[in-house]
């Protein structure tokens, strides 16, 4: 049985791949993602935002209160040189391609054109083998129209597309008027993939402090719709790598992505509910999935279930209540 | 051999020679040496060797004793070994020093020379310190400038050496230590041409070691000590010799040329002037000056003062001479003559005696007191001693630089007489402590200094007050090295980075006709002249000043800098004082901000950058009027209702003229009256906060929380509302202890308030349609400021204070009623000592006598021009005094001392007087139970009573009991200071205090760090946290003060952090002042020096304390005398890993970007230690007590 896969040219033993998330912080854990059979690892994002406001709070906090007072004109020793930038996640990107015989997707965070798009080089020259660029920006200026934030992803991406030559993927939020010309017009500046979809911090009210508590809920299975409906929709259309991230909790959920059309499933709540193991587990199930229904290989079930594959492609397109109307309908014409 | 030329302070010049010729270096921190230790520290933790190749050992010590006793060992053991300090430091050095001298050791102390406190402490320049070394057998080498002090560093090395004789190298502190300037750096080979190693190798030999046993330090007796004490004569007989050559040795490396004794001046002077010390260069400028203009006046730089060569001062001193002047910057009380003069005077008369005096009479000479505490000495004084000399009948032991009114000492000076040159640039800068100013103006100093001809200087005067502090930075630019060691005062660039300051200080009355004025102004340039005061438009008007405006804030904000305008402030001096020009200097600016901010991260550099190119485009040239139209006046220093001495003293000194205040105007013997900053409104805050009675529960935490006392809660009778200003509010008071129709006020002191936030952080009340509003909240204040002035007054003046019998005080929002007898101090905003100070102030400040160790809290507590402790409506308050450092539990045990004697003698007399008095009054005086508020009361009223008894009684005892029948009531003594004092310095005293059994109470404000000498290591520092002298952090525990001290068993202790348990902390001071025996308190202050915004200071000690690094107690020992264990623990079980609060401090996160890989191993090595020390707690506080409890 095959479960091998291509993913914007990289070859994989098999679809599973976990998602950027903090289980990739440590090297013992990406080791032991690796044992349990992910194919390839996309590590945590560096944060360009984090970066800049680490220098920026590093640089308020050592002048506070200094060059004030006679008898303390500082109040911290000289450092020669602080390591501010993203050497630390080079390293890591390092030891990951150290200790692993796997793919390293490096993962970068960020919503400017300015010095960070300069680390994607970086983290190709430190061995990563792709890029996965993590562009949410939630536009909340009501002056900003559409077409200018579109222009600001299209321009991050070609800024990284010109310095690296390595694969890069667009992760996305499906928050975009019009998706599907989004994502062409993403694939035609040269996006090798498009990582479906993003899951976002919301916040919360905390009414015993009354306070807003931003933090992540992870997703379950049911959460899994979303992508594979647009996973199924954008297959053959674009000809970027497709990967179906969010909901992937089972083997059917991973079939499911499969079938709608994606190269790989990229994991993260069921890791980080129930520990890397997940995925040997997962694996299994595939195969006895495919074994019980006579699959011989994951490329074959690659896309038989997209909208173009489908006896419905309209099943895609429509809410619930119009899909009755259309059921409706159809049957009335006849 | 090339020399590169570098900017710096004469503190790096020493630090840099003595870190490449010793290999020990022991330090302690003490003003204005410290940067000395921590240069060296800095050096040898960037891996630089000495000139033999190795990293020198720098090892910080608990005091100034400990690291001369380091030196000492260090020295015996024969490593070449150094250390830095400065006046009370140098004394406690003294004993070792004898010690050294007496062995014929070779070092070199290098100490920034400063006051030693008498009648008030100071931390600025005179020679008082190394004067009082003269007797220990140390040379004394004086420099006088920032090239002498790198030059004198390496010359006094190699004369150690060679003539065996210690020697203390000394400049002025302040002026010297602190004064930037361009000089040239001498060279590692320099260094090792000037040492010769074949005295370090003897150094080595003498050293001990088991492999060539010697013993010394015997014990001798009357026999021999005496003939053994004069062995070293022949060392000290040829040291000066040595001393010269070692200077002849140095010329021909450096082509520097320096003598014992430097005469500058004319070859044929008729009056000359002796001094030593960086006054020498003003006076050498004085000297050129009156020499080109026809004077016959003369100089001697005293270099190498002890051992005086007589000989080599008589070759110095022309022929010609006909009258000394010999200036001492120390003061001797009760002398026949200050030191220097003592020496010149025995120099002179044994040559006349010898028949070697080259004069043709013995001159006449006189000596002068001049300079003390850095006051300043000018060429206009110079030439005042020179008038003096010329008459006839010299003023002798008189003083230059004051109005002495009182003994009529000073001499008088022409103060508009000056020296400097035109082609000189001198620029002045007011800026604030917080914009930035004076960084920026280091850093154009090092640009024109390293990259242009010229010569810099920079001298910068701060603050007394740590919150909103003013910087005035002197720079001065020129042709030629540049002697002027005194501030500007005749400018030709002034610069004002904040409008405000216009309304406080008259600055451009030091500018000449014709100099240039910048201003930092948010008016329209159309518009600014409108916004001038009129005495400044005056000045601009009369000397055709230039008047240039900029909106630095505007610019600061568009290149994200927020309130930083240090470079935009910058970039305008550089673009009008045409010192370069101008596309070369914004260059330069470029570089220089690449270099200062480059480690920090590319983002900040981009950020400057940004603001240099907004800068040029928003900077205008302002046509100024031809008259004075602004109606604006300067506003009064103080309010007419202040008392007298604030009125004539105290506001002088507010307004930067404490140089005018003649000698009796000043208290005679250090005393001053408390509470006087109230008459100081500093409206240092741009916002306060702004109360919201309805959503206010009346829990007082913010009342607790200020650091400056500038919020504050009554409950009264509401009918008092009725004289209440129009904005006065108020609300029902809540609670079952106030009738029907009592109102409640929560009132801001609008202009003492900093605006630290910290009590809006802390209200827990929340507004119901609003969440993000609480009961208090930040708002503007100018708008607010006079309304909440009046507010403030009704407030303080019409509602009477509870009557302390009838306040719940165990509670916090009772002990929030109490007045505070401790307000507006000069804290940093968001203080984390200053709540506790306060607390106490409010729960015993009218009896309290209070010892305070030197540091933060004695300079917030006690530094001029005002102080915070203060008085209740009946006069009574808190008595306050420093002693020293190391000595603070000592001090304040003796305050203990005499309030026991004194009660004790009081109650014999009153038993005597009985019969005058009648039994029942002296029975209830001597019986009275005084453990509550309500006793206390009633025992001041029966006090009161025998007084007026005694007051009619003549008889000695009734005398004698009236002086002391005040200590029939409880007093309290605090013993207060900082973790430098407590854990390091004073630990011994402290110890020992605590275990005499007396009835004192101790308050370590435990910031964990040494705060006011600037975030040196002390042994409270945590593990893994970065200080100064651990930059690499700290590998070694936190000292478990409070375990030490529960060990003894009837100490009680208790460890507090108000972040975490407000109520805690009122009921560990009420106990420890209740406890009849010693008791300490270790407070947890969050500080600046642990780089966390401070208005979240109050969360960040809640995470020390859930996180277990601060575990908090109470270990009362009448608990075991009930039969209990002593010891409760008031913390839960840690709740937060270690990281999650350390990592949100600056002082612990700094770690993970210097050195990733020694932060996570040192995080680990600090959680298993708390967890460790969690476990030994809970498990002694589950123990049972005697009785099984």
């Amino acid at each position: 049985m095959d479960l091998s896969t291509t993913y914007m040219g990289l070859k994989l033993k098999n679809p599973l791949v976990p998602s950027a998330s903090p289980l990739s912080k440590d090297l013992a854990t990406i080791k032991r993602l690796e044992d349990a059979g992910a194919s390839a690892v996309v590590l945590y994002s560096l944060f360009e935002e984090q970066i800049s406001f680490e220098a920026a709070e590093l640089d308020h906090f050592l002048t506070q209160g200094t060059e004030s007072y006679a008898e303390a004109l500082s109040y911290f020793p000289q450092v020669e040189e602080y390591n501010l930038g993203p050497e630390e996640y080079l390293e890591h990107i390092r030891k990951a391609k150290e200790a692993t015989d796997i793919p390293i997707i490096a993962s970068l965070n960020g919503v400017s054109t300015g010095g960070w798009t300069g680390y994607a080089k970086k983290m190709q020259d430190a061995g990563a083998d792709a890029l996965e660029l993590n562009i949410y920006f939630l536009s909340t200026d009501s002056k900003r129209d559409g077409r200018e934030i579109e222009n600001l992803y299209r321009s991050v991406l070609k800024a990284v597309k010109a310095s690296v030559t390595i694969p890069v993927a667009m992760k996305l939020s499906p928050y975009f008027s019009s998706l599907a010309h989004m994502i062409e017009l993403l694939d035609q500046d040269g996006a090798d993939g498009f990582v479906l979809f993003n899951r976002f911090y919301q916040p919360d009210l905390d009414l015993e402090s009354l306070e807003v508590n931003p933090g992540v809920v992870l997703s379950n299975s049911s959460d899994l719709r979303l992508p594979l409906r647009w996973i199924a929709i954008l297959y053959g259309r674009v000809e970027a790598g497709l990967a179906g991230s969010t909901g992937v909790h089972t083997a059917e959920d991973a079939i499911k992505m499969m079938m709608a059309g994606a190269d790989i499933a990229q994991m993260c709540a069921a890791l980080l509910l129930n520990g890397p193991q997940v995925i040997g587990k997962v694996l299994a199930d595939m195969k006895k999935w495919m074994e019980a229904n006579e699959y011989e290989s994951i490329r074959q079930m690659q896309g038989s279930m997209s909208q173009k594959s489908v006896a419905e492609p309209a099943a895609f397109e429509r809410a619930n209540y119009m899909k009755a109307l259309n059921n409706f309908r159809t049957s009335g014409s006849r | 051999m090339s020399r590169t030329m570098v900017t710096l302070d004469g503190n790096e010049a020493a630090a840099y020679v003595a870190h490449k010729i010793n290999e020990v270096i022991a330090i302690y921190p003490i003003t204005p040496s410290s940067a000395m230790g921590e240069w060296a520290d800095a050096y040898s933790a960037a891996g630089q060797k000495n000139i033999w190749g190795t990293i020198p050992q720098v090892t910080e010590m608990q005091s100034e004793g400990g690291a001369a006793g380091a030196v000492h060992g260090a020295l015996q053991t024969g490593a070449l070994t150094t250390t830095f300090t400065a006046s009370q430091g140098l004394l406690l050095m003294i004993p070792n020093m004898y010690k050294i001298a007496g062995e014929l050791t070779p070092t070199v102390f290098h100490v920034s020379a400063r006051t030693v406190a008498t009648h008030a402490l100071s931390i600025f320049g005179d020679h008082s310190d190394v004067m009082a070394c003269r007797q220990t057998g140390f040379g004394l080498l004086s420099s006088a400038s920032i090239q002498e002090i790198m030059d004198f560093a390496l010359i006094s090395q190699a004369a150690t050496l060679e003539s065996r004789i210690p020697f203390i190298h000394f400049f002025d502190g302040f002026r010297s230590s602190h004064e930037v300037q361009k000089i040239e750096q001498l060279t590692m080979d320099d260094m090792r041409a000037m040492i010769d190693d074949e005295l370090v190798f003897e150094h080595r030999r003498r050293a001990l070691s088991p492999d060539r046993p010697v013993l010394r330090g015997t014990a001798q007796n009357p026999d021999v000590f005496f003939q053994g004490r004069e062995t070293i004569n022949p060392f000290y007989a040829a040291c000066p010799g040595i001393v010269q050559k070692a200077m002849d040795k140095f010329a021909k490396i450096a082509g520097r040329s320096y003598h014992l004794f430097d005469y500058v001046g004319a070859p044929d002077a008729e009056q000359v002037i002796v001094l030593m010390g960086s006054s020498g260069e003003a006076a050498h400028e004085a000297v050129d000056y009156l020499n080109k203009k026809g004077h016959k006046v003369g100089l001697i730089k005293v270099r190498l003062y002890r051992p005086f060569s007589a000989d080599h001062f008589i070759a110095a001193i022309p022929k010609s001479t006909k009258s000394i002047a010999v200036l001492d910057r120390t003061k001797e009380p009760g002398s026949a003559g200050e030191p220097l003069y003592g020496d010149v005077l025995t120099a002179l008369s044994e040559s006349m005696m010898a028949g070697k005096l080259t004069m043709a009479d013995f001159p006449r000479v006189i000596s002068g007191r001049y300079g003390l505490s850095s006051k300043e000495f000018t060429p206009a004084m110079v030439k005042g001693v020179f008038d003096e000399l010329k008459k006839s009948e010299p003023k002798n032991h008189f003083t230059v630089g004051i109005n002495d009114d009182l003994s009529h000492t000073s001499i008088d000076y022409d103060p508009h007489f000056s020296t400097e040159p035109d082609d000189v640039v001198r620029a002045l800068f007011y800026g604030l402590g917080s914009d930035g100013t004076v960084g920026a103006n280091k850093n154009s100093i090092k640009i024109i200094g390293e990259e242009t001809d010229n010569y810099a200087q920079g001298y910068f005067v701060y603050d007394s007050k740590k919150a909103g502090t003013v910087t005035v930075s002197h720079l001065r630019f020129g042709p030629r090295p540049i002697q002027s060691t005194y501030t500007i005062s005749k400018a030709n660039f002034i610069a004002c980075h904040q409008q405000f300051f216009l309304e406080k200080f008259n600055m451009l009355e030091s500018a000449v006709e014709g100099a240039t004025f910048l201003l930092n102004s948010q008016a329209d340039p159309a518009d600014v002249w409108d916004t001038l005061p009129r005495n400044v438009q005056a000045e601009i008007v009369k000397k055709k000043i230039k008047f240039y405006v900029i909106d630095a804030y505007k610019v600061a904000k568009e290149s994200n800098m927020g309130v930083r305008i240090n470079t935009i402030m910058q970039t305008c001096f550089f673009a009008i004082s045409g010192v370069l020009p101008r596309a070369e200097a914004i260059e330069k600016i470029k570089q220089a901000i690449k270099k200062t901010y480059g480690a920090k991260g590319d983002r900040i550099v981009q950020m400057n950058y940004l603001a240099v190119d907004h800068t040029l485009e928003n900077l205008h040239e302002v046509k100024v009027p031809d008259k004075v139209t602004s109606k604006i006046e300067m506003p009064p220093i103080v309010s007419e209702e202040s008392p007298e001495f604030v009125k004539t003293v105290v506001a002088k000194i507010l307004q930067g003229k404490g140089d005018e205040l003649p000698v009796s105007a000043m208290p005679i013997d250090g005393t001053f009256p408390t509470g006087t900053t109230q008459w100081e409104k500093r409206n240092v805050a741009l916002e306060i906060p702004v109360w919201d009675p309805d959503t206010c529960i009346q829990c007082g935490k913010c009342v607790m929380v200020c650091p400056h006392a500038a919020i504050r809660q009554k409950a009264y009778d509401g009918k008092i509302l009725a004289k209440a200003p129009t904005t006065f509010k108020s609300t029902p008071a809540k609670g079952k202890d106030f009738a029907e129709g009592w109102r409640y006020t929560l009132q801001v002191a609008p202009e003492d308030c900093t605006g630290c936030a910290l009590c809006v952080e802390v209200c827990p009340s929340k507004n119901k349609q609003e969440v993000g509003r609480k009961a208090i909240n930040m708002a503007p204040q100018p708008p607010i400021r006079l309304q909440e002035r009046e507010n403030f007054t009704f407030f303080l003046q019409e509602i009477p204070d509870l009557d302390r019998s009838s306040v719940k005080i165990d509670s916090v929002k009772g002990s929030q009623f109490l007045q505070p007898l401790f307000e507006y101090s000069g804290a940093c905003a968001g203080c984390g000592e200053t709540p506790y100070v306060k607390l106490l102030s409010q729960l015993f400040g009218e009896r309290a006598i209070i010892a305070n160790a030197t540091g933060c809290s004695s300079i917030y507590g006690g530094n001029l021009p005002t102080t915070p402790y203060t008085t209740n409506r009946d006069g009574r308050g808190p008595a306050w005094s420093n002693s020293l450092f190391e000595d603070n539990a000592e001090f304040g045990l003796g305050f203990r001392l005499t309030l026991d004697k004194q009660n004790e003698y009081a109650q014999e007399l009153a038993k005597a007087l009985s019969a005058d008095l009648g039994d029942q009054l002296v029975d209830d005086l001597l019986k009275a139970d005084q453990s509550s508020e309500a006793g206390i009361a009633a025992q001041r009223e029966r006090v009161k009573e025998l007084r007026k008894k005694l007051a009619t009684n003549k008889s000695r005892e009734a005398k004698h009991l009236l002086s002391v029948a005040d200590n029939l009531v409880k007093k309290s003594v605090w013993i207060l200071g900082g973790d430098g004092w407590a854990y390091d310095i004073g630990y011994g005293g402290l110890d020992h205090v605590l275990a005499s059994g007396r009835n004192v109470n101790v308050l370590v404000l435990d910031t964990e760090v040494y705060s006011n000498t600037g975030g040196q290591m002390s042994k409270s520092t945590p593990l893994g946290a970065v200080a100064k002298f651990a930059a690499a952090g700290k590998p070694l525990p936190k000292k478990d003060m409070g375990m030490i001290f529960m060990s003894y068993g009837n100490i009680y202790v208790a460890r507090v952090a108000m972040g975490y348990n407000d109520l805690q902390v009122v009921r560990a001071f009420l106990e420890a002042d209740a406890y009849d025996g010693p008791s300490i308190i270790i407070a947890y202050s969050h500080c600046i020096a642990h780089g966390i915004p401070m208005h979240k200071g109050m969360d960040e000690q809640r995470a020390a304390v859930e996180s277990g690094h601060y575990p908090l107690f109470r270990f009362n020992p009448a608990k075991l005398a009930e039969g209990g264990n002593p010891l409760k623990l008031d913390s839960k079980a840690p709740s937060i890993s270690f990281a999650d609060f350390a990592y949100g401090e600056t002082r612990f996160k700094m770690l993970t970007k210097s050195h990733p890989d020694r932060a996570k191993m040192l995080i680990e090595m600090a959680q298993d230690q708390i967890s460790a020390r969690w476990r030994l707690y809970e498990a002694w506080a589950a123990m049972t007590g005697p009785s099984g409890e």
